[in-house]
């Protein structure tokens, strides 16, 4: 590995800064270690002769292969622990641990160089695709915005690593698992440390390889391979965007690394066709890649995978990497007016949407799913009101209470699914209809998990407040005196459309409010509804499972503290706005008119204010208006109806897209261009419609299919001899 | 390295020697067949089996030299050796590379190995004459790559094609007759449209020069002083004869039939090399012997739409195919598609693509046509819907599967990726319609990969024929053979400058050498208007 001589300059390239590559290197290690592991136990190859006659598999194969498992379609399964299992339990979290250990060290010594540190670390690695006018390196960028993600994503990540150990050491997949596990992180560093839009590409499809991977882990059920496989196909569409908008940078600016990019946008007209065009794209890939609506309907069913995949990618990683890339692209969106109001709208729209179907699911993975949409609607909403620093800290305070409502959700489902084990029984152990009453037999995890729900609801000094509040903030600030209040959206004044997403993101966080009350009522509150001999069973997970949770509950609960707004900050203030000031400062200042926003003091309290009622109402109505002790077992409930109905079908849209897209994709594909146009028209017509010299040909031809080489031989030597002839004689 | 190969005069001998080398081994293997007529046939099997690797890996190794003593930079033919073969009418032996030429030639040579291997235990009947007729059509697919003389060039792009058409008709499955005479007709239709053109082409070289000559720099130089009488035509039959090899839409639809058909070696080397015969034929003979023709707008954009309705269409109907050979041969047309748009798109981004698609589109589909030989020699079936769950009884197969069809959908840091990207991104700023409608074939791409990849590998294992392969994943030879294209789809993934240092040169003067054409065109027409 060499580096670049031109970052030698900067503050950082005397530091262990300049070993980040190392950051990413270990969870590539740790794939290949437990791919290794996991082939190493898998392979027996096969014999010699493949097509030779053989007897049935022998029973001495079978060991590790029963990866079927029972029909219930919770998640924890225990079918023999894989032989390598130990080594694996060292390795995958281990390599995590040591990176984030790595991180905190770069994160360090970043704050040790102080006020010095304005332009962005850049460590050049190796050419990638240097042809013609085109330059690619492989080259990593170090500044305050990948310092964070690298930091929640190796932090976060530890965590959920070890919690995994605990969840899937039973499973016969084990080493498989860590090399996905692994894999992923990889590919999500590589995704926030690249130092241009096709590095971050590499990542962005990286990860997404490794969902479809991990969504499908079990893969002997159709439906979990049909949600991976949708799940990579819808993020395509995302994906065909940010190609183009790679195209449309590259063809007019000229660059593709962020620094290139940055220069080139001073050229671009401020709120232009193109840069709007440019951010559109970019913005079509991120509602991919983000769960947004048009795309999000890939996230719900990804609830296939284990849970704790749910909560590290599904959840706090890479579900986020859209708000980082419209973050990471905020010069180019505070250039586009109209494309920040589409985000912002967009964002509000999901947000409020997901929340509706939320309200009214019973799997309790799949309310935390919508919840995830919703939530990531929000960030948006942040980053689209061109308030990066808001939509960058509510992606962190919901990593750490998402995560631990997802790895809660996990103990939970492990806790139902042992006592089903222990007594035989083939009940849904993630329909909160079959649980009930849990906080008497987990009590850490329900208190942890109310941590998370109150952060998550709004309620101060939860982290979840401050985050949300300080984006529905900064959408009111913007309502004036902003370059998105001047500019019109489909006709409509900015102002209005503000507005607009303010009021979508209030009524959303009463939704939030509401639905997550709903979960915590009927999953740990009321009578139990798991079973008389199961309840003997219900008992909290093991501390490597446990331990994950407490600290995230302390993160979920504190996080805030890292923003807090400067009404009440006094001289703790605002960290993260001041840390991410030199990457996103300059745009969010371009939106806001060049003075930071200014909201009275008045205005700021009777904004929390109205977020606080909201929040407190939300969970109000669901405490009294909700009895989980009507609830039965899913075996006993009746057919939804009406609304509810439709909200638990998630408003029809999966049949809606099937019909409309799906369907006619496959069916003029088949009759029309297969069959008509191809077999039909080109092959029937065009083709066989030669049919006598075909024929005569073809007679030709079975006469040279003698199969004796003497013929073969003598015609290739006749039709050379007749071509030299041809030649020699005219 | 370079100094080893200087001193065994490496590049004086070495180009003849690729070329004769498989037709000793043809030789060899008749006689042998001769002499052993009494064995049986799982003697026989063994031993023209063995003798075909030695001489494929003999060849193999022979070649790559090449990548050293090849100068890539210069704009001098290397390794070049001309001998007179038909002076009376100015026909000469004459052989040399680019670096275009070079990547197309180590291609074929390091694939053939594995088409060996890949039919070593598929194959059983008529082993001598099968593995002769593969060593006959390496010589045959390396001279069209080496061919500096027209003649010489047209004489090897038949002697591949009466092979492949003996291969595909004789050891191939059910409708054999039919693909093979379809093959057969299709492409000699082309290729005798290309012979009239080449003649012509010698008729106005020596009406200009006085003396018979079909020597391909002759016509180069020749084309450069502005279009040959009668070069629309010309270009035109040049263009159909490879337009039918690559294939284009809509003359593609030989190839589902040829692929279905073939053994697995069949269709490997069909897919690997000979459609990028037809690529080969635009960038070294269509393009630059007529590029006021090829660049005039109306052909041009004849061309694109074709490609990219190619691009599409090939990935629509992949979709839809039950058979997974036939979904390959579709995927096939979707992927030559975007190295036809990357050569019309005439930028160097974009062509620099569509010569890594070329290369990793032979290894990708290689891959798959051997992957697919391997479950069909197990199960004797091509139909997805007979598989499902393979996953949990043949675990190496189906990482080897995976990683081929995460190559072939061109997910970053595959091989895949880089070529797809480098030509639509090269397109993008000349066509950029174009290759915007192309770029949506990376979502389809994904679909009909995936999902064909869930159907033999995930979903449950209910069939007692795919529970019965417990204890038959791949074997040695096997994994073996996939090891080295599984390598290169990682390290072209990771790490293509090497290879596309090599065609660097060659692809920047090409798109030099059209566009000064072209703009001196646009002076002459202008000028002219102006008069």
């Amino acid at each position: 590995m060499h580096t670049d001589l031109s970052a030698s300059g900067h503050p950082l390239s005397d530091t262990v800064a300049a070993l980040a590559w190392l950051i990413l290197l270990l969870p590539l290690l740790g794939f290949v270690a437990n791919g290794l592991l996991s082939l190493t136990a898998a392979a027996h190859p096969g014999p010699a002769d493949p097509s030779a006659d053989h007897g049935h598999g022998d029973a001495s194969h079978g060991h590790a292969h029963t990866i079927g498992h029972a029909a219930d379609h919770d998640d924890a399964h225990h079918a023999g622990r894989h032989p390598a299992a130990k080594w694996v339990s060292l390795i995958g979290p281990g390599v995590l641990a040591v990176a984030f250990g790595f991180a905190l060290v770069t994160f360090l010594a970043m704050r040790g160089a102080g006020e010095a540190i304005h332009a962005p670390y850049v460590l050049t690695l190796f050419d990638w695709i240097p042809t013609g006018a085109l330059q690619i390196p492989v080259a990593l960028q170090l500044d305050q915005l990948s310092m964070v993600m690298v930091l929640i994503i190796t932090g976060i990540g530890t965590l959920i690593h070890l919690f995994s150990v605990g969840y899937m050491q039973d499973d016969p997949g084990y080493p498989r698992y860590f090399a996905y596990l692994n894999l992923f992180v990889f590919f999500m560093l590589l995704l926030v440390l690249g130092a241009s839009y096709p590095l971050m590409f590499i990542g962005w499809e990286g990860v997404g390889l490794c969902s479809y991977l991990l969504i499908g882990f079990w893969f002997s059920e159709e439906a979990n391979a049909n949600a991976g496989k949708k799940a990579f196909i819808v993020n395509r569409i995302g994906d065909f965007g940010f190609l183009v908008a790679m195209f449309l940078l590259f063809a007019n600016l000229g660059s593709l690394s962020y620094t290139g990019v940055a220069a080139g946008a001073a050229g671009l007209e401020m709120g232009g066709a193109l840069v709007t065009t440019i951010c559109l794209f970019l913005f079509l890939g991120a509602t991919g890649k983000s769960a947004q609506i048009p795309l999000y309907v890939w996230l719900p069913d990804a609830m296939a995978g284990p849970t704790p995949v749910s909560a590290l990618i599904h959840a706090a990683t890479m579900v986020t990497a859209g708000v980082y890339m419209i973050a990471r692209s905020a010069t180019l969106f505070s250039l586009a007016p109209a494309a920040q109001l589409t985000v912002a709208v967009v964002g509000a729209l999901t947000a409020v949407f997901a929340a509706t179907i939320g309200l009214k699911q019973w799997d309790i993975k799949k309310v935390l799913a919508y919840s995830t949409v919703s939530q990531l609607g929000y960030m948006f909403v942040g980053v689209g009101v061109g308030a990066y620093t808001a939509g960058v800290f509510h992606l962190m305070t919901h990593a750490f209470f998402k995560a631990l409502l997802f790895l809660g959700s996990g103990s939970v489902i492990y806790a139902m699914h042992q006592a089903y084990h222990a007594t035989h029984a083939h009940a849904d152990a993630q329909d909160m209809r079959n649980m009930g009453g849990l906080r008497r037999y987990m009590p850490i995890t329900s208190s942890l998990m109310w941590i998370a729900t109150l952060a998550i609801a709004g309620i101060p000094p939860f982290s979840g407040f401050f985050s949300k509040d300080e984006i529905l903030a900064a959408v009111f600030a913007r309502t004036h005196h902003s370059t998105l209040a001047e500019a019109t959206w489909l006709g409509i004044p900015g102002s209005v459309v503000l507005y607009g997403v303010y009021a979508l993101g209030l009524a959303a966080a009463l939704m939030t409010a509401v639905y997550m009350t709903r979960m915590m009522l009927y999953t740990f509150h009321g009578p139990n509804r798991t079973g008389p001999a199961e309840q003997g069973h219900l008992r909290e997970a093991p501390w490597i499972m446990t331990g994950p949770l407490v600290v995230l509950g302390v993160l979920s609960a504190v996080g805030g503290f890292l923003n807090l707004p400067a009404l009440f900050g006094g001289g703790m203030s605002e960290i993260l706005h001041h840390w991410l000031e030199p990457v996103v400062g300059e745009g969010t200042l371009r939106v806001t008119l060049g003075e930071a926003a200014h909201l009275s003091h008045a205005t700021e309290y009777a904004l929390i204010g109205t977020a606080v009622a909201i929040a407190v109402i939300g969970i109000a109505v669901a405490w009294t208006r909700l009895k989980p002790a009507a609830l039965v077992p899913v075996s006993e409930s009746p057919a939804e109806q009406g609304l509810a109905r439709t909200l638990l079908n998630k408003w029809y849209v999966d049949e809606a897209y099937d019909r409309v897209v799906v369907q006619p994709t496959l069916g003029v594909s088949r009759t029309v261009l297969w069959k008509g146009l191809d077999t039909g028209i080109i092959d029937g017509l065009f083709v066989n419609g030669a049919g006598f010299l075909a024929r005569g040909l073809g007679w030709l031809g079975s006469q040279l299919q003698t199969g004796r080489v003497g013929t073969y031989a003598w015609v290739l030597v006749l039709g050379a001899v007749a071509v030299l002839a041809g030649f020699s004689f005219r | 390295m370079h100094a080893f190969l200087d001193g065994i005069g490496y590049n004086g001998w070495i180009l003849p020697v690729l070329l004769l080398f498989p037709l000793l081994g043809a030789l060899v293997l008749v006689a042998d067949a001769r002499r052993f007529s009494t064995g049986t046939a799982v003697e026989a099997m063994g031993r023209s089996r063995s003798i075909a690797l030695w001489v494929c890996l003999a060849e193999a190794l022979l070649s790559l030299g090449l990548w050293w003593s090849v100068d890539v930079s210069s704009a001098a033919w290397q390794a070049a050796v001309t001998l007179p073969w038909i002076p009376q009418w100015g026909v000469r032996f004459a052989v040399g590379l680019d670096g275009i030429a070079l990547m197309l030639v180590l291609l074929t040579t390091c694939l053939m190995p594995l088409a060996v291997l890949g039919s070593w235990t598929s194959i059983r009947e008529r082993t001598h004459s099968f593995y002769a007729l593969l060593l006959v059509l390496t010589t045959g697919m390396l001279g069209v790559f080496m061919a500096l003389d027209l003649v010489l060039f047209y004489v090897m792009w038949e002697v591949m094609l009466i092979p492949m058409y003996l291969i595909i008709g004789i050891w191939g499955g059910q409708r054999r007759l039919y693909a093979s005479v379809k093959f057969f007709l299709y492409t000699m239709v082309g290729s005798l449209l290309m012979l009239v053109a080449i003649i012509w082409i010698g008729m106005v070289v020596r009406r200009v020069t006085g003396a018979p000559d079909f020597s391909y720099d002759t016509a180069l130089q020749l084309a450069r002083l502005g279009p040959i009488p009668g070069a629309f035509w010309a270009f035109l039959a040049f263009a159909l004869a490879f337009a039918v090899k690559v294939p284009m839409w809509p003359f593609h639809t030989w190839l589902p039939d040829a692929h279905v058909e073939a053994p697995t070696a069949g269709s490997v080397i069909l897919a690997a090399i000979m459609l990028k015969m037809g690529t080969f034929g635009f960038v070294r003979f269509a393009v630059p012997l007529f590029p006021e023709i090829a660049m005039a707008p109306a052909v041009r954009s004849v061309f694109l739409a074709l490609a990219v309705i190619g691009i599409v269409y090939g990935a629509l109907v992949a979709l839809v195919q039950p058979d997974f050979k036939k979904l390959v041969a579709y995927s096939s047309v979707s992927h030559l598609g975007f190295v036809m748009l990357g050569i019309f798109a005439m930028t160097v981004e974009a062509m620099q693509g569509a010569l890594m698609v070329t290369i990793s589109h032979g290894i990708s589909t290689g891959a798959l046509f051997l992957l697919i030989g391997m479950i069909y020699e197990r199960r004797h079936t091509r139909l997805l819907a007979d598989y499902g769950g393979l996953a949990s009884v043949m675990p190496l197969f189906a990482v080897a599967l995976t990683i081929v069809a995460l190559s072939s959908i061109g997910v970053p840091g595959t091989n895949g990726f880089v070529g797809e990207f480098l030509v639509l991104i090269g397109s993008f700023p000349t066509q950029p319609w174009y290759a915007v409608v192309a770029a949506t074939s990376v979502i389809i791409a994904a679909a009909y990969l995936l999902w064909a990849v869930q159907r033999i590998l995930y979903n449950p294992l209910t069939n007692p024929e795919n529970q019965a392969l417990r204890g038959r994943d791949l074997n040695w030879r096997e994994l073996g053979l996939l090891a080295p294209l599984l390598l290169a789809i990682v390290w072209l993934g990771v790490y293509p400058k090497p290879v596309l240092q090599k065609t660097e040169a060659a692809a920047s003067r090409l798109v030099q050498q059209v566009e000064s054409a072209r703009m001196s065109q646009q002076r002459a027409q202008t000028g002219g208007g102006a008069r």
